[in-house]
């Protein structure tokens, strides 16, 4: 029997405020241990918590991104459970009135758009981190991350595959990144995501017994887990057994979706509304006002690359992926004539480069005036493509102006006849046998012996000049 | 006379005339705890050097500044449920026998801006549940008038203590009555203000939608203020209301001509105490003497008072109270095997009887699957009692009835028989329950013991409460009988 795959996703996303949701603690990664704290995020006796009006305008914005209808009234809820890590013992999140519903993002499948419902937006807060002693015995908790702001975003299921909850996920990052609310570093845990997935036989209408995955720490680690499971579910199904409904850990290194102890999962939240924090009213003038802030989505901009930079659409589409990388490259066309030629160098050498580092654009020191003037070295003939790209590296690594580089290493282009012409001589008469080859109808030898003076230069002899001269030489 | 009988205005009077300075005041009074205290063992904690200190402090800034702050080099006490900068605040609970909070409560910077002196932290109900200071992990207060009964709760340590002439006054909290019941069985003047009214912050919560912050005062003008020190906006605490706080002083007019004062019917029910009934209908009298209209008025759903708040209270406390894990501060069990025994055995043994009882009431009232029969319909009978206030409030200015069924009954009367011990707070429970105002002042004795006259106001306003309490107190002198320890 064929099978259709049904996925739903959750996905938690932490807001890009600078204080944490009910006190001002800094919401910054990182620091020592239990830094980032104050009473009332570690949950003191007698203390409360007064909503940041940040979180609600952030949490607003992204809701309205994603084509959600922002509630008029919600409210929060008190969601109970022991753990060391939630001070409290009770989580601030929103359970039957959150603040968004009924939104969608817009995915492209096999070269055509689809819609992906959004049940819900709602505020959270987030929880600390627990620290278990390697040699056991003991755990230390550190409660730097409590209190920090978070939405929860839960998606309809209506993602058919793997590969479209990955498509899914990537859209869903890129939207809140352009949006501003959150910056999606998933290796801080600024973004996390859980699945739902069942099985149905094609064209039937009822879903199938769902489980529910966690522990994805990467979207790659989302879709790789999710092929598992659809692998376990019908081999399930196959042998005309029940899928039971039960919650699974991803285990990365083994590959494979490993069932929780049940203990883990048996949880009755006890939610009932806070009582410490009024409701959340928002106004639909205060609606407009957000909605008239949000900036260009990443669709809307891929196709303004295309009319207004003439750009293919693969290179628009790979451009605006990022909002960061979409930036980088508006800020070099705005001083650079050549579009083209600034996505071929940001989709080609950084892209690639970021890649390699594993690091996000903010994290290097290179600007978009440093590509700028880089190109404009080339045009000026100061350096060739070929030295563009040593400069480039370098610039990467270290920030400097690519003149100083180009300076520092010597890289500038000889471009002086007289001296390319005594080292075209020399070449000449080192490679007799190359030059005999030419002058009998082999044109790929002068590629050779082009090659031979650009060595000899170092790479900065200005190729098409070696070129001419040699042709008039050996003519 | 001895300084500690004075009130507050009477001190201030002598501060400001330079015939007395706080160091003077608080020597009275520490000397007054050093008589009775080991009888009426109102205190937890006593901080008698911190207030030595504090006191000499004052002096100078009396000398100093000449400007006389609002309750300066006044001696007070703190029920041990609000948060003091590195003094212990225990809530009477082994589970947080040794929790020094890192900050102040906001009333307590409020007081220590008026000037107050801090002379130690009462005694409670564990986490302000019960009704006699029988459920404190240290041990039980004493009613000053007669050493075997309690003193009402779960804020006694406080009433016994301004009682017993051991502070000028004190601050508790009302969650069900818990500032009025025990004013009402120690003979002094107790006020439970508007929700909202005090700010909440630094109070160890027991049930938010119901805790309020008031004063336990020697009489009404000494209430109105210290109300016009604690009360007021807190960007601290989101429940707190954004209004103007009047000069509650200037209500101090003793004049009720043409106040509509009802009395419901609801509030004489079979089991109460006949002398404290009569001595309420005295006062009704009096009222109508001195030229107030007073009607019967209907509550209809006072009836199902005790049971909706034995819902709504219990549930917000299990989720209040589940932070005592045993993590971060507090008790801590000695032995266990894994977390959840961690849990198990620090919660099992930290905890007294009456909270687990209440833990567990509300974590079964918010179960699911019993969510809506218990917790969302109590919040929509609770919806009924407020309306049954809003109505009469139509028709008069302000309700008065008994602060409690009894006067002070002996300790372990009602120990093992907890919904007896509910039944004392069926007349005040209402009033939190509403989130309205009610004031509690002495109107009669009843073989020695007395009696408190229980006045409702509509939200935020408590200057009618004040005045009509002050015209009463005017033409009574049950404020000025003291206990003979």
């Amino acid at each position: 029997m064929e099978y259709e795959v049904v996925i739903g996703l959750e996905v938690h996303a932490e807001l890009s405020t600078d204080s944490k949701i009910f006190c001002s603690c800094t919401t910054e990664f990182g620091g020592d241990p239990n830094t980032h704290c104050c009473p009332v995020c570690l949950g003191l006796p007698g203390v409360l918590p007064v909503i940041n009006e940040k979180v609600i305008e952030l949490a607003v914005k992204a809701a309205l991104a994603l084509n959600c209808e922002i509630a008029e009234y919600s409210k929060f809820d008190r969601k109970n459970y022991f753990y060391p890590d939630l001070p409290k013992a009770y989580q601030i999140s929103q359970y039957d009135l959150p603040l968004a519903q009924n939104g969608y993002i817009e995915i492209e499948v096999d070269g055509k758009k689809k819609k992906i419902g959004i049940t819900r937006v709602h505020i959270e807060e987030d929880a600390g981190k627990l620290v278990h002693a390697e040699l056991g015995g003991y755990s230390l908790v550190d409660y730097n991350r409590t209190g920090v702001p978070l939405i929860e975003i839960v998606s309809e299921p209506d993602i058919r595959s793997p590969e479209e909850a990955r498509n899914y996920l990537d859209k869903l990052k890129s939207i809140l990144q352009y949006s501003e609310v959150s910056d999606c570093k998933m290796q801080e845990g600024s973004l996390r995501c859980d699945a739902n997935i069942s099985l149905r036989p094609k064209g039937s209408k009822e879903f199938g017994v769902k489980t529910e995955l966690k522990n994805m720490n990467s979207f790659r680690a989302v879709q790789k887990a999710l092929e598992a499971e659809v692998k376990r579910q019908k081999k399930i199904l196959e042998r005309g057994e029940r899928v039971v409904q039960e919650t699974l850990r991803w285990d990365e290194a083994r590959g494979v979706t490993v069932p929780m102890r049940s203990k883990e999962e048996a949880h009755d939240y006890r939610y009932f509304p806070e009582p410490d924090l009024p409701p959340v009213v928002i106004s639909k003038e205060y609606v407009e006002r957000i909605k008239s802030t949000l900036p260009e989505m990443p669709q809307e901009r891929k196709e303004r690359y295309m009319k207004d930079y003439n750009l293919p659409e693969y290179d628009a589409g790979v451009l605006t992926d990022s909002k960061a990388i979409a930036d980088f490259f508006e800020a070099c066309v705005e001083k650079y004539h050549d579009p083209k030629t600034v996505s071929n160098w940001v989709m080609g050498e950084l892209l690639a480069a970021l890649k390699t580092k594993d690091a996000e654009i903010d994290d290097i020191p290179l600007t978009p005036s440093h590509l700028v003037e880089m190109l404009e070295l080339m045009d000026k003939g100061t350096i060739s493509g070929k030295i563009a790209k040593t400069v480039f590296k370098e610039m990467i690594e270290t920030g400097k102006r690519p003149e100083q580089v180009v300076k520092e290493k010597g890289l500038v282009q000889i471009t002086d006849e007289g001296k390319i012409s005594e080292i075209i001589e020399k070449v000449i008469k080192e490679n007799p046998k190359s030059v005999e080859d030419f002058k009998n109808g082999k044109e790929k030898a002068i590629g050779f012996l082009v090659g031979q003076v650009m060595r000899a230069t170092k790479g900065k002899a200005n190729p098409q000049i070696v070129n001419k001269l040699l042709r008039e030489k050996l003519q | 006379m001895e300084l500690y009988e004075l009130t507050i205005h009477e001190l201030l009077d002598l501060i400001k005339k330079r015939e007395t300075t706080p160091s003077e005041i608080t020597e009275s009074v520490l000397k007054r705890v050093g008589q009775v205290e080991d009888r009426v063992k109102a205190f937890v904690t006593i901080t008698e050097e911190e207030a030595r200190e504090r006191a000499k402090h004052i002096d100078e800034d009396v000398n100093n500044e000449g400007n006389i702050k609002s309750l300066m080099g006044i001696p007070m006490a703190l029920k041990d449920n609000m948060c003091t900068k590195g003094i212990r605040t225990t809530c009477s609970s082994k589970i947080l026998y040794n929790f020094k909070p890192p900050y102040n409560a906001t009333v307590v910077e409020k007081l220590n801006d008026a000037g107050t002196v801090l002379i130690g932290k009462t005694n409670l109900d564990e986490f302000a549940m019960g009704s006699s200071t029988e459920n404190s992990a240290f041990h039980t207060t004493r009613n000053p008038w007669d050493l075997k009964r309690v003193p009402g709760g779960s804020s006694g340590g406080s009433a016994a203590a301004v009682a017993a002439d051991e502070v000028i006054f004190a601050l508790g909290s009302d969650t069900g009555g818990s500032i009025r019941q025990p004013a009402s069985l120690c003979g002094v003047v107790g006020m439970k203000p508007t929700y909202g009214f005090v700010s909440r912050y630094g109070l160890i919560a027991f049930a938010s939608s119901l805790d309020q912050i008031g004063p336990f005062t020697k009489d009404v003008t000494d209430c109105a203020i210290v109300m016009n020190a604690i009360c007021g906006h807190d960007p601290m605490d989101s429940t707190s209301a954004n209004v103007d706080v009047p000069d509650f002083t200037k209500s101090l007019v003793a004049d009720v001509k043409g106040m509509k004062i009802g009395v419901p019917k609801e509030y004489f029910i079979e089991g109460i105490q006949p002398e404290v009934k009569d001595a309420v209908m005295k006062a009704a009298e009096l009222f109508e003497e001195m030229g107030a209209n007073v009607e019967d008025i209907s509550l209809p759903h006072t009836d199902y008072g005790l049971s909706v708040y034995y819902i709504i209270a219990p549930a917000e406390a299990s989720s209040n109270l589940a932070r005592y894990d045993g993590i971060q501060y507090g008790f801590r069990a000695e032995e266990y095997d894994d977390l959840i025994d961690l849990y198990k055995k620090t919660r099992s043994e930290g905890f007294g009887p009456e909270v687990k009882r209440r833990i567990m009431l509300g974590t079964y009232a918010l179960s699911s699957g019993y969510y809506d029969a218990y917790y969302l319909k109590a919040q929509k009978v609770r919806t009924l009692v407020k309306q049954d206030f809003d109505n009469a409030f139509e028709k008069c200015d302000i309700i008065i009835c008994p602060t409690s069924p009894t006067t002070a009954f002996e300790i372990g009367a009602k120990t093992d028989d907890p919904l007896a011990m509910y039944l004392s707070d069926v007349f005040t429970i209402p009033v939190n329950l509403a989130g309205i105002p009610g004031i509690s002042i002495p109107c009669g004795f009843s073989n020695g013991l007395p009696i408190g006259l229980q006045i409702i106001g509509k939200p935020f306003d408590e200057a009618t409460i004040i005045k009509a309490a002050y015209t009463f107190e005017q033409a009574t002198d049950y404020h000025k009988q003291k206990p003979n320890l």
